[in-house]
C-alpha cells in the first residue's frame, strides 16, 4: 500500500506566543505556562496526506519529536484520520537545532520503515527556519520540494507540483520517494469530528527514545546541534511618541499637519 | 596573499539573467566579514549567458567568481545546483557561506548545509565576527535578540532577506577571477523544473517605496483591511502586511513585513491596526518617521513610533483620507 509519513510538530501556541518573552534582567526566557499546540502549517501537511489516502488508499503515519506532552498532538492527528502515531521522545533529544532535529526524524522515518512520500509543514510558527523538511529529504537522500501550493499530477513514481515563487510559482516534476513541505495555498484542513476522536481511542502511538532509533546521544539534541545560541540580548526600538489628542477629526488634521511638516507627505 | 582562514562565500542569484540586489548586499557585507577575517570574499554564480555578469560582482567587492555557464543551469534546478555547491565547497573549504532569503535560498541553504553537516540560521538582521573568530548571527525572538553560532563546524551558513544590508557603492575598477564550473553529468535525475512563471506583481514595490502602509489583525474583516488598502493607494504608499492578515488571506505572503518576509526602509511607516511585535518591527529600519494606529492605548506599538492615534482604524483611516485629500487639494491650488 502507499505510505505517507506526516511530520507534526509541537509548538507554543501562536496566538499566546507573544507572552513568550525575554527577562531583561536574567536574559533567560519567560515561558509563562503557554500550552503547546499542534503547528498551523502541519494542517494542511496532514490534510494533503488524507485528501490523497481519500482518491487512492493509503496509509499514513504520524511522526512528531518532542517531549512527551506532544503525544496530545499526534493523538489530534490520529483523530483527525492518520491511522498511526510516532513520538520521538527522550531526553537527549533536547536543545535541538534544525539539523540534529531532521536527522533524527529521519532516522525515525527510516525506522517506520518503507514509505512513498513525506509531508512537512513550510515552516513551524517558532523556530519557522523552513530548514527541516530539505534537511530531512537531505538524510534520507530523496529529492525535496518546498512551498508547494498544488499538487498538479499523481503519476506513478513521477508528481508535478507547484511550488510558490515570488509574484509566481515553479512547475516542478519529481520522483517519489520525496519529501513536500506545504503552504496554506495547498488545502483546506478538516476540523475535528466526534466520530473520529472515538476512533482514534483505538490508534496506538509508539514511542521512541535513543536506544530504540539506534542513534548516539553525540547526533542528537543539543549536542547533535552545529547551531547554538551564545547570547541573549534585549533590544531598544524605542522612540518618544507624541500621542495626538482629540475629537478624530481633530486628530486626523493634526497626523496630516506633523506629516507635512516633517515633509513626508 | 597569506589568508587566516577559507574565504567568505556568497552564493548569488539570478532571475532571467539579472543578478537579484540582495546577492550584491551580502557581497557588500560579506566584504566586511572578510576584512575582520583577514580573507577574501568570493561568489558562486550559476546561470546561463551570465559571461558577462562576473564583473557586476567584483564591482560590488567580490574577489572571485565561480561561474557555472549553462543552459542546464539556467534556473534553479535544487540537485544540480546543491551539487555543484557542495563539491566545491568540498573543494574550496569557505568558512562562512551567505545565501539570499529568497524562496530559492531558503530551499537552497539547507540542502548544502545538512550535506556539508553544518549549522544554518534562519533570519538573520544582523551578522558580526566575535572575538573567536565566530560569526555571530543575530535573530529577533521573544522581544529580544539572540545571537546563534555554529562554533565547531565548518563553513558557518546563514541566510539574509534583501534590504538588511545597504547596497554597496559599485565600483567599476575592480576585477578578480572568474573559474568556470562543469555541469556534473552524474546527478540522479529525479527533479526537474519544468518551468517558471513570475507574473507582475500588484500594487507598489516595498523595497523601494518611500512610504509604507502596514496593515495588522486590527483591520477585523476584509472591508476593514480594503479601507488600509486604500489609505496606501491615497498616499501613493506600498502595502505591507502582518503575519496574521496574510494567514487571514486579506495580503499576499509577499507584502508580509518582518524578520520572515520583506525588509523596509520608508521616509514614512504607519501601522495601522498591529501591534508592534519585534518580528514586524525588524523589518523596518531607518524609517523618518513612523505612525501607528490602535484602538489600545496600551499597545506595545506606541512605544515604537514618533506619532500615536487612539482610536478604531476602521472608523479612523476614512476619516484620514478625506484629511490627505484635502491637503493634497490644498496645495494644487497654492
Ligand atoms: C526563535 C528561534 C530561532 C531559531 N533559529 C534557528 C536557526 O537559525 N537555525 C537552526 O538550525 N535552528 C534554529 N532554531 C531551532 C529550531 O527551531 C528547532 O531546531 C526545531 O526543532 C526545528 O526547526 P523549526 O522549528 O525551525 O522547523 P521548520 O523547518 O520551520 O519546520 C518545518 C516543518 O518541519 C516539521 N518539523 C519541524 N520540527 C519538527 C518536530 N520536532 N517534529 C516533527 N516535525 C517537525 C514540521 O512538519 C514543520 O512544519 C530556532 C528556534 C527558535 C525558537
Ligand atoms: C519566528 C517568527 C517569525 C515571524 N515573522 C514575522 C514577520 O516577518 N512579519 C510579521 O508581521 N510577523 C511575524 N511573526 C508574527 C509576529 O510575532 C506577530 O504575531 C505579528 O506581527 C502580529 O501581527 P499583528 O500586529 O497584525 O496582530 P496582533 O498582535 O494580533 O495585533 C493586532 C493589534 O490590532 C489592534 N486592534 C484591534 N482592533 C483594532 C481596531 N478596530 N482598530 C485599531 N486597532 C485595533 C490591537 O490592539 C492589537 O494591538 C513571526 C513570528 C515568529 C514566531
Amino acid at each position: 500500500m502507499f505510505k505517507i509519513v506526516v511530520c507534526v510538530k509541537a509548538v507554543p501556541d501562536p496566538k499566546e506566543a507573544c507572552n513568550i518573552k525575554i527577562d531583561p534582567v536574567t536574559k533567560t526566557l519567560m515561558r509563562c505556562d503557554v500550552p503547546m499546540v499542534l503547528n498551523p502549517l502541519d494542517k494542511y501537511a496532514l490534510e494533503a496526506a488524507l485528501q490523497f489516502k481519500e482518491q487512492f488508499d493509503a496509509h499514513i503515519s504520524v511522526l512528531s519529536m518532542g517531549p512527551p506532552e506532544a503525544g496530545n498532538i499526534v493523538k489530534e492527528c490520529l483523530a483527525l484520520g492518520a491511522d498511526q502515531g510516532f513520538l520521538l521522545s527522550d531526553r537527549a533529544f533536547a536543545g535541538a537545532d534544525a539539523f540534529a532535529t531532521a536527522y533524527t526524524l529521519a532516522k525515525g522515518i527510516e525506522k517506520i520503515g518503507p514509505f512513498d512520500v513525506v509531508f512537512c509543514g513550510m515552516a513551524s510558527s517558532d523556530g519557522s527556519t523552513e530548514w527541516v523538511g530539505p534537511e530531512i529529504a537531505t538524510f534520507l537522500k530523496i529529492p525535496v520540494v518546498t512551498r508547494i501550493t498544488e499538487i498538479v499530477e499523481y503519476n506513478g513514481q513521477w508528481w508535478t507540483v507547484k511550488a510558490e515563487l515570488e509574484n509566481g510559482y515553479r512547475l516542478v516534476r519529481v520522483q517519489i520517494p520525496a519529501v513536500f513541505t506545504v503552504t496554506r495555498a495547498l488545502n483546506t484542513p478538516r476540523r475535528l469530528s466526534f466520530s473520529g476522536i472515538i476512533k482514534a481511542r483505538k490508534k496506538e502511538i509508539t514511542q521512541w527514545g535513543i536506544q530504540q532509533l539506534g542513534v548516539s546521544e553525540a547526533s542528537v539534541g543539543l549536542k547533535g546541534s552545529p547551531s547554538i545560541v551564545s547570547t541573549i540580548a534585549t533590544m531598544d526600538s524605542r522612540r518618544k511618541v507624541e500621542i495626538l489628542e482629540g475629537k478624530r477629526e481633530e486628530k486626523a488634521e493634526q497626523l496630516v499637519q506633523r506629516l507635512a511638516n516633517a515633509g513626508v507627505l | 596573499m597569506e589568508k587566516s582562514c577559507g574565504p567568505v562565500w556568497v552564493i548569488a542569484e539570478q532571475i532571467d539573467c539579472r543578478i537579484l540586489s540582495v546577492s550584491f548586499q551580502l557581497i557588500g557585507h560579506g566584504r566586511k566579514l572578510a576584512a575582520a577575517l583577514d580573507t577574501t570574499v568570493e561568489a558562486i554564480l550559476l546561470g546561463h549567458q551570465m559571461a558577462e555578469h562576473p564583473r557586476q560582482l567584483f564591482a560590488a567587492g567580490g574577489d572571485r567568481v565561480y561561474l557555472g555557464n549553462d543552459p542546464e543551469l539556467a534556473v534553479y534546478q535544487p540537485e544540480i545546483y546543491a551539487e555543484i555547491i557542495e563539491k566545491l565547497a568540498k573543494e574550496k573549504q569557505p568558512e562562512i557561506i551567505l545565501i539570499g532569503s529568497t524562496s530559492m535560498g531558503r530551499e537552497l541553504a539547507p540542502l548544502i548545509a545538512a550535506r556539508l553537516d553544518t549549522g544554518l540560521t534562519a533570519h538573520c538582521i544582523d551578522l558580526v565576527i566575535d572575538g573567536n573568530n565566530v560569526l555571530e548571527s543575530r535573530i529577533p525572538a521573544y522581544g529580544g535578540l539572540l545571537s546563534i553560532i555554529c562554533p565547531d563546524r565548518r563553513p558557518q551558513m546563514a541566510t539574509i532577506a534583501a534590504g538588511v544590508f545597504p547596497n554597496p557603492e559599485p565600483d567599476g575598477n575592480r576585477t578578480g577571477d572568474i573559474i568556470p564550473i562543469e555541469v556534473p553529468k552524474e546527478i540522479p535525475q529525479r527533479i526537474q523544473t519544468l518551468k517558471v512563471v513570475r507574473e507582475e506583481p500588484e500594487g507598489m514595490d516595498l523595497e523601494s517605496a518611500t512610504i509604507v502602509v502596514a496593515g495588522g489583525a486590527g483591520a477585523g474583516d476584509p472591508a476593514g483591511w480594503r479601507k488600509i488598502a486604500d489609505l496606501a493607494q491615497v498616499l501613493n504608499a506600498a502595502l505591507g502586511a502582518t503575519r496574521p492578515t496574510v494567514d487571514e488571506g486579506w495580503a499576499a505572503l509577499e507584502t508580509m513585513i518582518g524578520q520572515s518576509g520583506k525588509m523596509v526602509s520608508p521616509e514614512l511607516y504607519i501601522g495601522v491596526g498591529l501591534s508592534g511585535e519585534l518580528q514586524h518591527m525588524v523589518g523596518i529600519s531607518g524609517a523618518k518617521v513612523m505612525v501607528a494606529i490602535n484602538n489600545d492605548a496600551k499597545s506595545p506599538v506606541f512605544e515604537q513610533v514618533d506619532y500615536g492615534i487612539v482610536d478604531d482604524c476602521r472608523e479612523f483611516v476614512p476619516v484620514f483620507i478625506e484629511k490627505i485629500k484635502a491637503y493634497r487639494e490644498k496645495l494644487k491650488t497654492c
